[in-house]
């Protein structure tokens, strides 16, 4: 049945889930968007940095913001050893393109199962004090577990994006997988750069976990789920660049929580990966590429 | 008659005779030797895009569960037989392959792969919202509970997928072997060039695309009877999918024994881990031997085999 | 010396988004020809040659292959026809050996099989030299070797058309002479060739006639010495 109120609740809604994929999607935006690497693992490790803000939550009652902020240097330095083992073993044999995703495929259900293992596949959640609040304006609900990981999510993508277009390294980043030449004028060493974008691009995994467990209570294999809307929004996006991926998120969040709102929330699932499949098939540049 | 189909034969022999007398009278053996033949399929099934094309599947459970689905179907509205399903399912799932077929006119490689994932997903989530075939709370199918001559049903539903792994088997030796395997070959190694090689390269994908999806539809058929009990969760299970790539990557995706050697150790080995450790513990060492397999050893155990006892073909 | 048209291009246009790539271009190749084409990086020599092949299938204007108007045919019909090409990066069968390289090729194109197709890819490894690596995996070839397995794998298709996409950049001048000689050693076999090259002394020695692309369009199409000594040639690549 169709409202303007549920419509208008529905987009705001939307657009706060949408503000929130931008930081799960921001970091493969990096990686496979920049870098050519094809990290399907990336939502596995988006919910172990769920799970850390989980634990810093229930052990010693930690902010899980906080948790995923000072869990962010350890993503990066996984995320770093995690492409050095990729470049000795799959980039640098240049047989990356099927192992190295066979590879990932490993790991994101090493990560999965290890979860399970330790936690189980019950539902967890995480305490803190803007969880539960709503703020009315008119006739539009904003609950705050929805507002404040969306605020955090859009200042982190500002943070990234300001550290890719301004510093050096960034900038190599971005120039890392189109223009070989470039990166050799600026004297930068391609795997060095890689090395640091693909840390980057875990480390932001760190915060969007925290992010997500704040949204909604999670188990260990919701993980899966969420490859459909990242690679539907940095593929939407436009691989390569970093605006388009946070453009696409608003669409796509948009997009689901009008679905669930008026066809039901088991419908909406489907959205992610039907504009990824429609993506792929009729525009694989993407609303913005090139 | 050569030797493979000596083998084949008596391999069919073996089991319609284990099948059919008391020698193994627990139905336990059964119930676990029909998921490692069940795998047989489908890693064979996988391979043929994934090992000889080089189009990497992650949809298998897709394939896998609509075959599952379509037997659901058959038996709801007419109470089909077994192997009236089998059949259809399999036609199902091939028609689905095509269309996967035709998808490879705009995407390859990566973005393929990933193509594969949302169809995965989106089949389920229609499944999910089909009352009909029981939604998200799942189907109930009543399997008979003896069939003459086998005795106890799951030993002819084993039987049956004996069956069906030889001629996924024998399916994918004859490509191997056949002017289409060697372009498919050539496909994998580079489409452009392929095609200029005077390769109809669209017409080669569509086939193994269909014949790949045909025989994950024919290994997801027996499932409902086999289960009694499906629900889109347990049909579409990632442990499919990642069994069917692990698979064939651990066996070696160039000859049609990888996907057999690979099946039966890690099928097997998943059997025996799943009731003695837990079934965690075996889908993490899957992953594990998967991660280790493709890092250091990505011609598989043929592959091994290869390099320490001579390279004959 | 020269016979009837093997192959028109009428009108041949592409556009890739807004930009044209080629410009109504209008060209003849005659059977038993040596034909250089020419011009400027990014004047539309590979495009052509595409449209040509049938690699890129969406141009407008004609390409017609013995009369026959080739349309939309996909580039594996247009193989089978008798024009095979090679391309200016090599793209061998990676996995595969030289031999089975050409043994496909041959299956493929021309239907050959069984003792056939081994004798012809044999004949084919001889011709080119290529025998004594018959059967190395492709991928560890040499820069020369690969050159040469790319012209051969053109070659096993039996073209009655061969384009010969930058077979020599990068080569020494004795491997230059080498790849010269097995081309003219093919062109006196009957085969009409299409030569793209951007080493000059190779297709002014080898081209009977020469034509010359700039910015997508033919500026200039004639015997090799008019056509160097063409001011309007002498534009396109020097500037104004």
């Amino acid at each position: 049945m169709f409202t303007f109120d549920l419509f208008w609740n529905a987009l705001v809604a939307g657009a706060l889930l949408g503000g929130f994929y931008a930081a799960v999607s921001l970091g493969l935006s990096i990686t496979f968007g920049q870098l050519d690497i094809v990290n399907i693992a990336h939502p596995a490790f988006v919910i172990l940095g769920a799970y850390i803000a989980y634990m810093g939550n229930e052990w010693w009652g930690f902010d899980p913001i906080l948790t995923g902020l000072v869990a962010a240097p350890v993503f990066y330095a996984i995320g770093v050893g995690v492409y050095r083992f990729y470049y000795e073993a799959f980039e640098r044999r240049d047989d990356e393109a099927l192992r190295g995703l066979a590879f990932f495929f490993g790991v994101m259900f090493i990560v999965e199962v290890v979860l399970i293992m330790a936690y189980g596949v019950d539902f967890r959640s995480v305490q803190a004090p803007y969880i539960g609040g709503n703020w009315e304006i008119g006739t539009i609900g904003i609950p705050t577990r929805m507002f404040v990981p969306c605020m955090v999510s859009i200042a982190m993508f500002a943070a990234v994006y300001t550290y890719l277009a301004r510093t050096f390294t960034g900038r190599a980043i971005l120039a890392v997988s189109q223009d070989r030449l470039a990166l050799e004028l600026m004297a930068a060493d391609p795997v060095r750069v890689k090395q640091v974008g693909f840390g980057l691009g875990i480390g932001t995994a760190a915060i969007a976990g925290a992010l997500l467990i704040i949204i909604i209570p999670i188990e260990p294999s919701v993980g899966r789920l969420y490859i459909g809307q990242v690679f539907a929004i940095v593929v939407l996006g436009g691989l390569g660049s970093i605006s388009g991926t946070l453009v696409a998120a608003l669409i796509l969040g948009v997009a689901e929580s009008l679905v669930s709102t008026f066809y039901g929330p088991s419908w909406a699932p489907a959205v992610a990966f039907s504009v990824l499949l429609i993506a792929l098939a009729v525009r694989p540049q993407g609303l913005f590429g090139r | 008659m050569t030797r493979f189909w000596i083998g084949a034969g008596a391999v069919i022999a073996i089991g319609l005779l284990l099948a059919v007398t008391d020698i193994i009278a627990n139905s336990f053996w059964f119930f676990a030797a029909y998921v490692v033949l069940q795998y047989v399929v489908l890693a064979t099934a996988w391979n043929i895009m994934g090992g000889y094309m080089g189009y990497v599947n992650f949809g298998s459970a897709g394939f896998f569960a609509i075959g599952a689905y379509t037997a659901i179907v058959l038996y709801n509205l007419v109470k089909a037989p077994l192997l009236v399903m089998i059949p259809l399912s399999g036609i199902v799932c091939g028609l689905m392959g095509l269309g996967m077929g035709y998808l490879t006119l705009r995407l390859r490689g990566v973005y393929f792969a990933i193509g594969t994932l949302a169809l995965a997903v989106v089949l389920e989530t229609l499944m999910v919202n089909w009352d009909y075939v029981g939604g998200a709370t799942g189907a109930y199918v009543i399997r008979p509970r003896t069939l003459e001559p086998f005795g106890d049903y799951v030993k002819f539903l084993t039987f049956v997928m004996l069956v069906l792994a030889v001629i996924a088997v024998a399916a994918a030796r004859w490509i191997e072997r056949a002017k289409f395997g060697r372009g498919l070959h050539a496909i994998r190694d580079d489409e452009i060039a392929a095609e200029c090689a005077g390769i109809p390269t669209l017409r080669l994908k569509l086939i193994a695309t269909t014949l790949s999806g045909f025989l994950m539809g024919i290994a997801g058929a027996p499932f409902p009877l086999y289960v009694g009990f499906v629900e889109p969760a347990s049909a579409f299970n990632l442990a499919y999918a990642v069994n069917a790539i692990a698979m064939p990557m651990i066996g070696g995706t160039t000859m049609w024994a990888g996907p057999v050697i690979g099946a039966l150790l890690l099928g097997t080995a998943q059997q025996i881990a799943n009731v003695t450790i837990s079934s965690e513990l075996n889908l993490l060492i899957v992953g594990l031997v998967l991660v280790l397999f493709v890092t250091l050893a990505p011609e598989g155990i043929v592959g091994l085999v290869r390099k320490y006892f001579g390279r004959g073909r | 010396m020269t016979g009837e048209t093997i192959l028109a291009v009428e009108d041949l246009t592409m556009r890739f988004g807004g930009f044209v790539a080629l410009d109504s271009v209008n060209a003849e190749v005659y059977e038993g020809e040596r034909l250089g084409l020419i011009g400027p990086n990014g004047s539309g020599k590979t495009t052509m040659i595409n449209c040509i092949s049938g690699a890129l299938g969406n141009y407008t204007g004609t390409v017609r292959f013995r009369g026959r108007d080739l349309g939309s045919l996909k580039p594996h019909r247009r193989t089978r026809l008798g024009i095979a090409r090679s391309f200016q990066i090599p793209r061998p069968f990676r996995s595969q050996t030289v031999r089975e390289n050409l043994a496909i090729t041959i299956e493929y194109a021309t239907g050959a099989s069984g003792a056939e197709r081994d004798d012809r890819a044999e004949e084919v490894l001889q011709s080119m030299g290529l025998g004594p690596r018959a059967d190395a995996i492709s991928a560890g070839l040499t820069q020369i070797e690969m050159r040469k397995l790319e012209l051969a794998r053109a070659l096993a298709a039996r073209p009655q058309l061969l384009i010969s996409d930058e077979a020599m950049a990068g080569l020494s001048s004795n491997e230059v002479d080498e790849l010269l000689e097995i081309l003219f050693r093919l062109n006196e076999s009957g085969v009409t060739i299409i030569m793209i090259e951007h080493i000059m002394r190779a297709v002014m020695r080898f081209s009977q006639r020469i034509v010359v692309l700039d910015a997508g369009k033919k500026i200039a199409d004639g015997e090799p010495d008019a056509v160097v000594a063409d001011p309007a040639v002498e534009r396109a690549y020097l500037g104004d």
